[in-house]
Parts: structure tokens; sequence; C-alpha cells
């Protein structure tokens, strides 16, 4: 009895220490970005054009770069997604295609970033002919969110229990009354959660904007969906690899801003969902 | 929708009007029904007369489920199911001459467990009416009032009606589900173990709808408890193994069946 209690508390013990583990980089990498990058945010950090061959002024164009990206990604792959997850999940049959479907899908989402990069690069901006564009870049970084949409949307329609469209088909309804009284009502809350969840990543990533969209400086707003425009990612790799002499300042609050913005998406995402915790019901 | 509504709940125009002898409600010959190959129903042929209740008991796995459920072709959901023979609704046939969801508005059921929609009292019984089109925001408080006094539940629930439906209790729960069934103004209510879950108080309220709701209704009671089906229905069957061995007036089943088996299985011998 008393070696069974000694293991458990040394079991018990361990995976403590796992969890203390994975939490430390999150606590690192917030502190050392939060104590650096603070002091550098300004007003004017944050709403002026760079100057200086990007060493002093704001990063104004890259922050409404990354937002334009995460808007276009979310214009391209929700829809797409979502619509394909409920094809999916509620009216395909449980064959060799679906299958097919379902595997590549998994496939997708474990394609190096820098593979969509090159992706995009050929059929958006070259072989389509958008250039190296908000248009690519969006397309890009929609086609490496959807497999994170797709099994988000598909995990929140599997978790709406199945005798509630049994009740609704016996009351008469057809497939897609049923999806839409019944299915989606409950599953939007978890859609919403992994739909902001894999934007979030978007918006951090840099391989797939590197051929496609980032500017290496370009110090205006973009005009159209085919013009270029900087991305913080990208800022982030050019100020700190590509142009000599960049105050530390400046490179972490970039960082901090980019962090921040993650940041939010994931917290919003997090508030939706204990939300929704609190008011399920079933 | 709403000159349809007498027609439904007019029993006596139905038997004018269909082409049904002898008052059937439901016919069925030779219904066969697999489920991946394994077979739930074999050769059932029997009629349900209009506005009986008539009970359907058996041991478990005997096909009463698979029964109802072929009657208003929910068993359909399931991948691997397959239908074979003929069930007559009114003369006609439901798997040709009756699309599948006009099937179920006419043929309700009611589950084994109280399944409430996450909605409120009053949305989870006008979400048929709404389904089927009724817009109209007076017809739907009519409906799911009249619905709710049906189903014996209207007096323990008409002051919280926006509240959500799992907040009642179990016996409540199902109550609603059959006023949810009703709502959808079906001509047939098939009701499967409806009291399996239920205490005796439940149970009785229930049992005491169903013979209200006779004057209106033809009801199939699939039932585990052979009391249950004693008290209700009229007339009674014997399903044992996908087979129905023993159809009749109920008193006759149960004091002097016909079958060795049937009498094996209400005097409690097996099962």
């Amino acid at each position: 009895m008393r070696d069974s209690r000694r293991y458990e508390r040394v079991a018990f013990g361990v995976m403590a220490a796992a969890t203390g583990i994975i939490i430390a980089p999150v606590l690192i990498i917030l502190f050392i970005v939060l104590w650096y990058g603070v002091p550098g945010l300004s007003l004017e950090f944050l709403t002026a054009m760079p100057r200086d061959g990007m060493r002093a002024g704001g990063i104004f164009p890259a922050i409404v770069g990354t937002l334009v990206l995460t808007i276009g990604t979310a214009i391209f792959s929700i829809p797409l997604g979502i619509l394909a997850a409920i094809y999916l999940n509620e009216y395909a049959g449980k064959n060799w295609m679906t299958r097919l479907v379902e595997i590549s899908i998994i496939n997708l989402a474990g394609i190096p970033s820098i593979v969509y990069g090159l992706f995009g690069l050929g059929l958006f901006v070259t072989f389509l002919g958008f250039g190296a564009s908000i248009l690519a870049g969006s397309l890009t970084l929609a086609i490496m969110t959807l497999p994170v949409i797709i099994t988000a949307t598909r995990e929140a329609l599997s978790s709406v229990p199945q005798q509630f469209r049994e009740v609704s088909f016996s009351l008469g309804a057809s497939r897609w009354q049923t999806v839409r009284g019944v299915v989606l009502p409950n599953a939007i809350p978890g859609i919403l959660t992994g739909t902001i969840l894999g934007l979030s990543r978007a918006a951090g990533e840099t391989a797939p904007i590197l051929f496609t969209v980032a500017a290496f400086y370009l110090p205006r707003l973009p005009e159209s969906v085919f013009d270029q425009v900087m991305a913080l990612p990208y800022h982030i790799y050019v100020l700190s690899t590509q142009v000599p002499n960049v105050s530390m300042k400046i490179q972490y609050s970039t960082v901090l801003v980019l962090v921040g913005m993650v940041f939010i998406m994931n917290i919003i995402a997090a508030y939706i969902r204990s939300k929704f915790r609190k008011r399920k019901t079933w | 929708m709403v000159e349809n509504k007498s027609e439904i709940r007019n029993p006596k125009s139905e038997i004018k009007d269909s082409k049904s002898e002898q008052g059937n409600k439901i016919v069925t010959s030779k219904l066969n029904v697999w489920y991946d190959g394994k077979q739930a129903l074999k050769d059932i042929s029997l009629n349900v007369e209009m506005n009986e209740i008539m009970g359907v008991i058996g041991p478990s796995n005997s096909g009463k489920t698979s029964f109802l459920e072929t009657l208003n072709r929910l068993n359909e959901l399931y991948p691997g199911s397959r239908t074979e023979g003929q069930v007559l609704l009114d003369g006609k046939d439901i798997f040709k001459e009756i699309d599948k969801h006009l099937l179920r508005k006419k043929v309700g059921i009611v589950f084994a467990l109280p399944l409430p929609l996450p909605l409120s009292i009053f949305d989870n019984v006008a979400y048929g009416p709404r389904l089927h089109g009724i817009k109209d925001k007076k017809k739907i408080t009519e409906l799911v009032e009249q619905s709710l006094k049906s189903a014996a539940i209207w007096d323990e629930v008409k002051d919280r009606l926006k509240e959500n439906a799992f907040k009642l209790s179990g016996g409540q729960q199902q109550r609603l589900c059959i006023a949810r069934t009703l709502a959808v103004e079906p001509d047939v209510v098939l009701y499967d173990e409806p009291c399996s879950g239920l205490d005796p108080i439940s149970t009785l309220k229930i049992e005491e709808a169903m013979r209200e709701l006779k004057k209106i209704y033809t009801q199939v009671l699939v039932t585990n408890n052979v009391k249950q089906s004693a008290r209700v229905s009229d007339r009674t069957a014997f399903f044992l193994m996908g087979e129905m061995i023993e159809l009749g007036a109920t008193t006759q089943i149960f004091t002097s069946p016909k079958d060795k088996r049937t009498d094996d299985y209400i005097s409690g011998r097996f099962g």
C-alpha cells in the first residue's frame, strides 16, 4: 500500500514538473518581450510610417498589412472551410471518396508553411498573374488555414448530440433544416473558437507571405488588393536580420505588437468558449 | 397549411377519403428490415386500425423499435439499413407514394428517452410547426398551447414557457416531447418505450394522455412493460426475434394467448 502511494506521489510530481516546463517558455517569452518591448511603445510607434531605413518612426503600415491579410484570409477560408466541414460531417456518406478527402485535409495540415509560400508564388503570383499582392497572400494563407478551420468545425458539429438530429428528422425536417435548426446553433461557438485560433496562427506566419505579398519596405498604405503590403512577421525578420543597426527597442516593440495582436485573438476565442460552456445545458 | 389542418385533425374525413378498408390506418405486408446485413424484422404483416392504441410487446432485440422506426422511415438514417416489403398509410405506399419528410410529419414518434432540444419549452414545441412553414405567431402560439394541453403538461409549464426545456423533470420532459410530436399535427403517434425511464406517476400521466389522444390519433405503443400494454392498448402484438408471433385484442392476448411463446412471455417465464 505504502509503495503504491509513493509511486503515485512520484508520478504526480513528474506530471506536475512536465506541466511546469510547458508553461515556462510562454512565460519567459512574454516576460522578455514585455520587458524590452513596452518602453518602445508609443502612439507614434503604432501610427507612424517607418523612417531612416526602418531605424526610426513607426510600424503603422506593417500593422495595417497584417490586419488586412488576416481579414483577407478570413474572407477566403471561413466560408469555404465551414461549408466543406458541414458537407463532410452532415451530408457525405462514409465511402472511399470522403476518406480520401479526410486524408487530404490531414496532410494539408502537415505541409510545411514554406511549401505553401512557394505554392502561392507558383499558382497565385505567377500562373494566375496576381503578382505579389494582398490577394495572392490572403489566398495562400487561406489555404494554409483551411485544414484548421475544417477540423475545428467538424469537431464542433460532431459534438452536437446525434439524438438532436434524430428528433429534428422525426418531426419531418430536411437535412438542411436540421443543420440550420439544431446543429449549427449549437456548434457555432466551437466553430468560432477554432476559426479564430486558425486565423491567429495565419496572422503570425512568415513563410507563406514571404513570396506572395510581403514588402521589404513600403512606407505607405495599400490602395487595392493587388498592392503589396508590409506585414509584422516579415517586418520582424527584416529588422532582425536584414537591416544593420536597428535598435533593440524597435525590434522588441514590433514583436510585442505582433504577439499582442495574436494574443488578443486567442483571448477572444477562449472567452467565447468559456461563455458557451456556461450556457450549454445538455 | 391552415386548410390542411382540419383534414388531418378530423379522422372521420380520413376514413372516407382513404382507400383503406375496414378502417385500417397502417397496413404492412411482408416487411423485412436489415441492419448491416443482420435481419431485424422478418415478414411482418399486420394492420393498425384507425384510432386504436396498438401495443407492441416483446423482449429486447425482438425488432419492436425497428418496426416503429420503419413506419416513418427513420431507420433509413442508419447507413447500413435495408428495407423490403410494403407499408401502406391510408392506402398509400410510404416508400413510393409519400415524400419521407411529409411521412414523418404524418407519423410522429416519441423516443424512449426524453430528448428535448436545447431550446426553450415554447421553442421545443414550436420547432416542428416552424419547420413546416407556419410563420404566423398567433397560430404557432395556439398550436403550442393546444399541444401542451393534449400532452397533459400545460398547467405545469404555462408560466415558464421561456425557460430551457432541460430544467424540466424527466417525466415533464417526456410529456414535452409528446407535445412537440403533436404540434406538427400528425395522424399517427408512435411511442418507443416512452415511460422506460420514468416514475410511476409520470407514467400514469402519460398513459392518461394517450387514452385522451385516442379521439384524434392512431397510436402505436412499443413497451418493455407488459402491464403497460395491458393497461392502455386495444390490441397487442407480440414480437420475438424479429417476427410477429401473435396479434390480437389485448384481453385475448393476456387471457388466452394462442401461441405458447406469447403465454411464456406475458407470464414472465422468459424475457
